[in-house]
């Protein structure tokens, strides 16, 4: 009930991102969703592609750190409100979220989230209790 | 029971080398006055003469020679004896510069034998032993140092030099070899050919190894150890003072006995030249006491380490140096403290680093900034800054522990340090740009 979420080591400097996309592009690797948590001097880049182990191959081979971390990908609706229910929900589970991301669903009213948390199967169970939809990655490409 | 090749000279009471270094010394400054006008010339310039060196008290009046010296003096500035006295030459690798020529005659050889013949017997070798000697034969003091070592105990000698790692296997397993001498890094390497042909330490008869001519762990030693089956010790020599041999380690393995009856050893502060007293880290300064032909006063190694004449257990009363920490080219006052690089790279290495990082020094104010920067590898990237910023807070914690001072790490990307002929460039200094 997890997705393989590719994360990619960047300095802070002009056109490392740049350099990044261009890789995965020349690859013909497209990006579903993506992320960046940044300080002043490194970030960390999250995309959510097709083929990760593909992605982390092309881009061990262009240098980059990178690894594949599990993460969740949920279904949220898309309205004012919708990410702040899964994260309460998650908060009065006492389940903390190491980060959280949200993009646009290919289907009309609904986004998806991309959550790190420590324990994923805990976290699943709180979701599904809630009526709160996990997706596979197939869902999370296709919806 | 402890093995000696000379037990009156290695278990002389200490009143006793001193006699001998006192005695020695003096005629062999006046050896170097008489016969070598380069050092002769240094001397003067500091205006001292073989009459001022009456024991080894005296021995801080002297200059001192570099590195620099023997290239400059290449091939015969130094040389204090007629060629036709000398029977040998050995040199240095030459891999930075010139090369550094060592000149020996037959007594020279013979005194460099019997220091290698105390580091084997100390190793417990004796004349029932098979010695296998693959360090390096040629220009290299290794091979011709043990090997001369290795005959004067009465070994049957090996003389494989370095390489075709089969074929020493095949030695070792057909003649039953009980001591290797090599390089601790062949070793390992042999450790691992022996597992790919299939043997392990139980099909082979070493007992014991001599290994050096490079720096190496305690961890590595740990490997090899168990690797082999056996006692694996360390020697140390240079080509400029006669080859390895200089000092070796015996059963206790905590330092090396410097074979004081011809090395005098002192430890200096590197930058002010000044001689510490013992215990203290410094770089070490080599005299030698009865060299013909290449007599060296006060050389610098480069070698940072620590003397301890602490009782030794093995019964041999020569002093102990400690294994080389670092090299004094390399050291960096920092924050008033002494900083190596090495040291650096060490924490790095126990963390899952690769050694490729780059420390930054300047200067603000009056306050000298201390940046380590530490190219992130797969296994320590973690994908939250928290996790980030902990590893690189505890590198940091890690090099105070060792260092005394705290610096500040920086991950960066693999391969953005900036290199030079493809090793990365270790220490920016920016200070001297405000001196
Ligand atoms: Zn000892």
């Amino acid at each position: 009930m997890s997705v393989k979420q590719v994360s990619v080591f960047l300095e802070n400097k002009s056109g490392q991102l740049a350099d990044v996309c261009a890789v995965l592009a020349e690859n013909g690797m497209s990006l579903r969703a993506l992320s960046i948590a940044d300080t002043k001097e490194y970030g960390i880049l999250r995309v959510i592609v097709p083929d990760a182990d593909g992605a982390l191959e092309v881009l061990r081979r262009g240098g980059y750190t990178c690894k594949l971390t599990q993460v969740l990908a949920v279904e949220i609706d898309d309205r004012p409100g919708g990410m702040a229910y899964v994260l309460q929900v998650l908060s009065e589970a006492e389940i903390s979220v190491d980060y959280a991301y949200a993009f646009i669903s290919h289907k009309a009213g609904y986004a998806h989230m991309i959550l790190r948390v420590s324990d994923i199967d805990e976290t699943v169970k709180a979701l599904t209790e809630a009526d709160i939809r996990t997706l596979e990655m197939d869902s999370l490409l296709t919806e | 029971m402890e093995r000696y090749y000379q037990p009156e000279i290695e278990c002389a009471p200490i009143e006793k080398i001193k006699a001998w270094q006192n005695e020695k010394l003096a005629s062999q400054v006046r050896h170097v006055w008489d016969n070598v006008a380069y050092y002769r010339n240094l001397m003067q310039e500091k205006g001292v003469t073989p009459d001022d060196i009456r024991s080894t008290d005296d021995l801080y009046k002297l200059p001192f020679l570099t590195k620099t010296d023997l290239r400059d003096a290449y091939p015969y500035a130094l040389l204090a004896k007629p060629l036709s006295d000398c029977v040998r030459i050995q040199s240095t690798s030459g891999t930075t510069g010139k090369r550094v020529v060592a000149f020996y005659t037959q007594k020279d050889v013979d005194l460099w034998e019997e220091c290698c013949a105390r580091a084997i017997v100390a190793a417990g070798g004796t004349k029932d032993d098979v010695c296998q000697v693959c360090y390096g034969y040629g220009l290299f003091t290794g091979g011709p140092g043990l090997h001369g070592g290795s005959h004067k105990v009465g070994c049957l000698t090996l003389p494989m030099s370095s390489g075709n790692t089969e074929r020493q296997i095949q030695f070792m397993l057909d003649l039953q070899s009980t001591i290797l001498c090599c390089t601790p890094s062949y070793a390992v390497y042999i450790g691992e050919t022996l597992r790919e042909m299939g043997y392990s330490k139980e099909d082979i008869h070493l007992k014991a190894g001599i290994f050096g001519a490079e720096p190496w762990t305690q961890e590595m030693r740990r490997d090899i150890e168990n690797t082999l089956g056996i006692r694996a010790y360390d020697i140390y020599g240079l080509t400029e003072t006669s080859g390895p041999g200089v000092s070796f380690e015996c059963s206790e393995q905590t330092g090396m006995h410097i074979n004081e009856d011809h090395f005098l050893a002192e430890i200096i502060d590197p930058n002010t030249g000044e001689v510490l007293p013992e215990g203290s880290k410094g770089e070490l300064v080599f005299t030698s006491l009865d060299k013909e032909a290449f007599p060296l006063l006060r050389y610098r190694t480069r070698d940072i380490c620590v003397l301890s004449r602490k009782k030794c257990s093995c019964g041999r009363t020569h002093i102990k140096m400690s294994k080389p920490m670092g090299r004094s080219d390399d050291m960096m006052i920092i924050r008033g403290v002494n900083v190596f690089p090495s040291q650096i790279e060490a924490v790095l290495l126990k963390q899952g680093y690769t050694s490729n990082y780059q420390i930054v020094v300047d200067r603000v104010g009056s306050t000298d900034t201390f940046d380590v920067y530490v190219e992130v590898t797969e296994e320590q990237f973690a994908d939250t800054v928290r996790e980030l910023t902990l590893h690189e807070e505890q590198l940091a914690g890690a090099m105070k522990l060792m260092l005394g001072i705290n610096p500040k790490v920086h991950l960066v990307q693999p391969k953005s340090i900036a290199r030079s002929e493809g090793k990365a460039v270790r220490v920016v200094d920016k200070r001297k740009l405000h001196d």
